[in-house]
C-alpha cells in the first residue's frame, strides 16, 4: 500500500520521505573495511546497504586479450537483504546488475588492465569485485556500482615472489585511471525521479541506468523497466545523470 | 588491440556505407510445429526464433491470477562462433534474454491472457555481430505469425562508433573493435524505444545522434517486416 501513497505524492510533486525528486537518500562510504580483502567499500544510501570487495589474484589471461588482466564482477543478492530474495543460483536481476556494473568500469577504462600483465599469454592479474547485498531499500543499481568503483579505487595489488602472491603484503596500488559513476534515472508519470526506495521502485514507469565517466561521457546505458521511454526524454535523463555525477563523485 | 582499420575511404570493411543495412532476409513459418516462427538474416547473422502459446502455464505456481506472462530464452549455438561455445545458458544469455522479453513486452495484449504464457525461443545459428537485434525481430516476425494480439510490431538495431565513425548495423568484426555499440529496439507506429543498451565511451550528443540514426534504420526495418507478412499472408 505504501507505492501507492509514493505515487499519489509523486504526482503531487513530493516524495514519500520529503526528498526533492533529484536527491539522493543520505549516502554513506566507508572504505578498506575488509582486512582480507585487496580493496573494500560499504555503501549506504538511507537504508540500502551494499559491500563490495574486491580480491586480486593471478591467473591465464582470456585467450582473446592475451595482454590484458581480467575483470570479473559478481552479485549476490543474500537471502537476508529482502524478504522476496532466495538463496541458490544468481537470479536475472542480479546477473543484470553485475553486468550493468561491469560494463561502466570497463568500458570506461577506468582499470588499466594492460599494466595488470604479468607474462603475455600466461599470467595476469584477475581483479574479482564482488558485491554483496546487505539490506535492498531500493535503487541496488547505482549502490553497487558506487561501491564497486569506491572498493577498486582503494585496492592494492598483492606482492608477488617468483610469480606467487604473497598474502598480506600489499605492492602498489590496482592502477585505476577513471571514476565511473551509475546513476539510474527513473520516469513516474511525467516525473523525473533519482534515487527511488523500496516502494517507489514498485510504481517506476521505465528507467534509464546512465554511467558517466569523469569527462562526462557516455560510457554504458541500459532501458530497464517494463515500460518504453520516449526519444524526448533521454536528453533530459542524459543531462540529469551527468549532473548528479560529479556530486557522487567527489564522495568516493 | 586494433590490426587493421574499419574505416577505408568512408567504406567499412563489407564496402558498406556507414549508415547503410546488411543484406537483410527475413521468412516466415520455418518451424511448422510452432505457432509461428521467422528466420531474420542481417548479413551472416541468423536468427531462428518461434513462438508456442498462448499455452498453459506449469508448475502453477508460476501462473498470475491478473495477466498472462512472456518468457523469451536467446541462445547462442555452440558452432555459432569461431571459438565453440559451451552449451547452455550463461551470464549474457541470462541477461539477453531479459532485455529481449522487455523489449516485446510493451506490444503484447498479455492482460488477455491471465494465468497463460507465451513462450519466445531465439537460435542464434551463425553469429556475426548484432545478434540479439536480429533475434528481437525474428521474435517480433513470430510473435505476429502466431497470430498473437499485439500493439505494434517491434523493429531492433544496432548501431556505434567504429574508427570515430556512426555506423550502423555492426557486423561482428566492427563490434568486437568499435569504440562504441549501443543496441536498440523501437514500436516504429508509436514511436517509443524498448530497447536501449550501450556501452563504449559517447559524448550526449554522439548519443543522441546514434539513437536518429537508429530510429531511421527500424523504419526501414519495419517496412520489410510488413512486407514478409503482407507477402506471406497473400500467398496463402
Amino acid at each position: 500500500m505504501e507505492e501507492l501513497y509514493a505515487l499519489e505524492l509523486i504526482h503531487k510533486g513530493k516524495r514519500i520521505d520529503g526528498r526533492k525528486f533529484d536527491e539522493f537518500r543520505a549516502i554513506e562510504i566507508s572504505t578498506n573495511i575488509i582486512s582480507t580483502a585487496e580493496g573494500s567499500a560499504k555503501v549506504k544510501f538511507g537504508e540500502t546497504e551494499v559491500i563490495a570487495g574486491v580480491k586480486i589474484g593471478t591467473g591465464k589471461p582470456f585467450p582473446d586479450t592475451p595482454d590484458r588482466g581480467i575483470l570479473i564482477v559478481n552479485t549476490e543478492f543474500t537471502p537476508m537483504a529482502s524478504p522476496e530474495f532466495e538463496a541458490g543460483p544468481p537470479s536475472e536481476n542480479a546477473v543484470e546488475l553485475s553486468r550493468i556494473v561491469d560494463r561502466g568500469i570497463r568500458e570506461s577504462d577506468a582499470i588499466e588492465l594492460d599494466k595488470l600483465c604479468l607474462v603475455e599469454g600466461e599470467n595476469v592479474f584477475s581483479t574479482f569485485v564482488d558485491i554483496h547485498i546487505i539490506n535492498h531499500h531500493g535503487n541496488l543499481q547505482d549502490a553497487a556500482s558506487l561501491a564497486s568503483i569506491a572498493a577498486l579505487r582503494n585496492a592494492r595489488l598483492p606482492k608477488l615472489e617468483n610469480d606467487k602472491i604473497v598474502r598480506g603484503e600489499y605492492d602498489k596500488p590496482l592502477p585505476v585511471a577513471f571514476t565511473p559513476i551509475n546513476i539510474t534515472v527513473s520516469k513516474v508519470g511525467d516525473n523525473f525521479i533519482l534515487d527511488p526506495n523500496y516502494d517507489e521502485e514498485k510504481i517506476l514507469d521505465s528507467k534509464l541506468s546512465i554511467s558517466v565517466r569523469d569527462d562526462d561521457k557516455i560510457c554504458a546505458l541500459q532501458k530497464q523497466g517494463v515500460n518504453e521511454i520516449k526519444f524526448e526524454d533521454i536528453e533530459r535523463m542524459l543531462d540529469t545523470a551527468i549532473e548528479k555525477s560529479k556530486e557522487l563523485r567527489k564522495l568516493v | 588491440m586494433k590490426e587493421e582499420k574499419l574505416m577505408v575511404d568512408g567504406k567499412r570493411i563489407d564496402g558498406r556505407l556507414p549508415e547503410q543495412l546488411r543484406d537483410i532476409k527475413m521468412k516466415l513459418n520455418v518451424v511448422t510445429r510452432a505457432n509461428g516462427s521467422a528466420e531474420v538474416k542481417f548479413g551472416k547473422t541468423t536468427a531462428i526464433a518461434s513462438v508456442h502459446g498462448p499455452r498453459a502455464l506449469f508448475p502453477r505456481y508460476l501462473q498470475e491470477s491478473g495477466t498472462g506472462i512472456l518468457r523469451i530464452r536467446y541462445n547462442m549455438a555452440p558452432f555459432s562462433v569461431n571459438d565453440r561455445k559451451s552449451p547452455g545458458p550463461d551470464r549474457r544469455s541470462t541477461e539477453i534474454s531479459k532485455v529481449i522479453r522487455l523489449a516485446l513486452g510493451p506490444t503484447i495484449f498479455l492482460e488477455d491472457f491471465p494465468k497463460i504464457t507465451i513462450d519466445g525461443f531465439a537460435e542464434i545459428i551463425e553469429a556475426d555481430g548484432s545478434t540479439r537485434v536480429t533475434a528481437i525481430n525474428a521474435l517480433s516476425l513470430a510473435l505476429a505469425a502466431a497470430g498473437i494480439p499485439m500493439e505494434d510490431l517491434v523493429a531492433s538495431c544496432s548501431v556505434g562508433k567504429i574508427d570515430g565513425t556512426l555506423v550502423v548495423d555492426l557486423n561482428g568484426k566492427e563490434d568486437n573493435n568499435s569504440e562504441a555499440d549501443m543496441a536498440f529496439a523501437m514500436l516504429p507506429n508509436k514511436g517509443v524505444i524498448s530497447l536501449l543498451q550501450m556501452d563504449g565511451a559517447l559524448t550526449k550528443k554522439e548519443v543522441l545522434k546514434l539513437l536518429q540514426s537508429a530510429k531511421e534504420s527500424c523504419m526501414k526495418i519495419y517496412e520489410m517486416q510488413i512486407k514478409v507478412l503482407k507477402d506471406f499472408y497473400k500467398g496463402e
